[in-house]
């Protein structure tokens, strides 16, 4: 399988809920390991999106599909869901829920190779070692329960535990969110340094337009579950077209930033 | 939703006062606790080594040793028939433990199923067993067990069937409610990214997670159907005679409270709540525990 034709194509994504319509048309292509950021403001659709992505939700209409493989439809069987997961795995924005207490990071991340590839397990154990290394934990942490790890390691375990089943797309929603900014700097670093060693594309849902700056190459804009614009980060960034891109870069406090500005600017979009 | 599970307060005080079983009050939860579980302990170590430790047959008539009073050769005297009371009370732990572990075995398995498997499913089958749920909720258990009785006659099977009938729903509601909780919990998501299959994920992960509050439950539970089956065979529904069993031996002492003897009827009554107050209390104890320890 070459690369172009094992890109994420999402077209024409919905979803509802009741009456209200989360996400109403969405479409994107992510090529293989490159960067694409998802911003917008709270309630836009970027959770509902990405959850339709990794199959948590099912979408009322579009498709969703890596190297041609749909999979906006329900995994039909052991095998396709196996297939499935290796192809897009997740980082959850809170930490401290998403580890199992009951489970230690060791066996967290053995379980999804138990899962996904049969080996040996001295063979296992060394790769779940390698892949705590990967994102800087070693073997008191993978001897640990979540519990007594910091928001961050947590961070850390569940970034390894998604890429133990080695997949093509990382979806992080919100994933350092929950972190204190000199943390988030830390494993926003790790990801960067992942990607160009693993070669694997990221799907960035996020709140800050500073860590989209650093860690995509590509942007799109959401809003009440439409895309209002989409293209290269740094252009968009530096020169944005849709008044609401504006108004969501005019919402960012800094030097010279006017709150009165951001919230003239958010009226008069309606 | 209602359970009885009652979830405890935010609290990082060192004592905090909870309320307990009927309104009783727990300060912090270590002597009582404890004493629960002691008292728990003894019961099931009296029913198991019942024939050892009786000191005479419970089933034997002596009718010119009739309502004898506490002597050496009776500690708590004799019954109406003669029998040794405290014989039959040994005994009736026997019945009283084994119709309640039957009740609380059956309804935790099947409510736990059945909440388990709504709860994950959602959508229509989730309508449909909570809508099950709702009606056999809505059945008195009292009731159901006289008419059982009708239908199986007396015995223990009627009351049992009926009360695990009556606990099951309430067992589920509980286990629905706490189960999409956790269903909807990142932990357990992230499983289904994974890409485990459903039946892995519940028996596996989310099964263990919900098993502490389910079996605080199903301990308070069992103090509550004690005291059901003791009522139904106290009305003559359940146990028959001779068999000794708590509520039955409450019916019998009745005539011999007008000749003046109290302890027929006091004696079995005792043993009851004492039974029913511990398993609540243990049921609190653990339940508070479980809360404690969520973050
Ligand atoms: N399970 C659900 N049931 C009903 N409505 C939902 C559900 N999930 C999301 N919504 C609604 O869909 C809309 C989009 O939500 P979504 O979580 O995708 O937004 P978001 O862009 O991720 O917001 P945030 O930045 O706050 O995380 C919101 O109006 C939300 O209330
Ligand atoms: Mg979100």
């Amino acid at each position: 399988m070459t690369g172009a034709t094992e890109e994420l194509v999402v077209q024409r994504l919905r979803k509802r809920y009741g009456d209200h319509t989360a996400v109403k048309d969405v479409s994107f292509t992510l090529p293989p390991g490159s960067s694409l950021g998802i911003v917008g403001e709270s309630g836009s659709g970027k959770t509902t999106t990405v959850r339709m992505l990794v199959g948590l939700e099912r979408p009322d209409g579009g498709t969703i599909r890596i190297g041609g493989r749909d999979r906006s439809a329900p995994a039909r069987g052991r095998a396709e869901r196996l297939a499935r997961a290796r192809e897009i795995q997740m980082v959850f924005q809170d930490p401290y829920l998403s580890l199992d207490p009951r489970v230690t990071v060791g066996q967290c991340v053995e379980e999804v190779l138990r899962l996904h590839f049969p080996m040996e397990t001295t063979a296992r154990r060394e790769r779940v070692a390698e892949l705590l290394d990967q994102v800087g934990l070693g073997e008191r942490e993978a001897a640990a329960l979540p519990g007594k790890l910091s928001g961050g390691q947590r961070q850390r375990v569940a970034i390894a535990r998604a890429l133990a089943a080695e997949p093509r797309v990382l979806v992080l929603d919100e994933a350092v969110a929950a972190l204190d900014v000199s943390i988030q700097a830390q494993v926003l670093e790790l990801l960067g340094t992942i990607r160009r060693e693993v070669g694997i594309g990221f799907l960035f849902v996020t709140h800050d337009l500073a860590v989209v700056r650093h860690i995509t190459d590509e942007v799109m804009v959401l809003r009440e579950g439409q895309v209002v614009e989409a293209g290269p980060t740094a252009g968009i960034l530096d020169a944005p077209h849709h008044p609401y891109t504006r108004l969501l870069l005019s919402s960012v406090p800094r030097r010279g930033w006017n709150p009165g500005d951001a919230a003239a600017a958010r009226r008069s979009l309606g | 939703m209602t359970t009885t599970v009652s979830p405890a307060p935010p609290s990082s005080g060192a004592l905090r006062r909870r309320r307990g079983l009927g309104g009783l009050r727990v300060l912090g939860q270590g002597p009582l606790f404890t004493a629960g579980v002691v008292v728990l302990a003894v019961l099931v170590l009296i029913a198991v080594l019942a024939p050892v430790l009786a000191p005479y047959d419970p089933d034997v008539l002596d009718l010119s040793a009739s309502l004898t009073g506490t002597s050496g050769d009776h500690l708590l005297g004799t019954d109406q028939s003669g029998r040794d009371i405290l014989s039959r009370l040994i005994h009736g732990a026997r019945t009283g433990l084994l119709g309640p572990l039957l009740v609380v075995g059956v309804s935790t398995l099947l409510g736990t199923l059945i909440g388990m498997v709504a709860a994950w499913r959602g959508g229509w089958a989730d309508a449909l067993l909570s809508r099950s749920m709702d009606l056999a909720f809505a059945i008195p258990g009292l009731l159901l067990a006289i008419l059982l009785v009708a239908v199986l006659g007396s015995g223990m099977a009627a009351p049992v069937i009926a009360m695990a009938v009556a606990y099951t729903p309430y067992v589920g509601r509980l286990v629905r409610g706490i189960a999409r909780q956790e269903k909807a919990r990142a932990y357990i998501e992230s499983y289904r990214v994974q890409g485990w299959s459903g039946w892995t994920i519940c028996l596996r992960h989310l099964l263990p997670n919900i098993a502490p509050t389910v079996f605080a439950q199903s301990a308070m539970n069992f103090g509550y159907v004690l005291m059901d089956l003791a009522a139904l065979s106290f009305l003559g529904f359940g146990v028959q005679p001779p068999t000794a069993d708590w509520g039955a031996m409450i019916n019998e002492g009745q005539s011999a409270i007008q000749q003046g003897a109290m302890l027929p009827a006091l004696a079995p009554s005792a043993c009851i709540v004492l039974a029913v107050v511990a398993f609540g209390i243990v049921g609190e104890g653990l339940a508070d525990r479980i809360a404690k320890r969520e973050r």
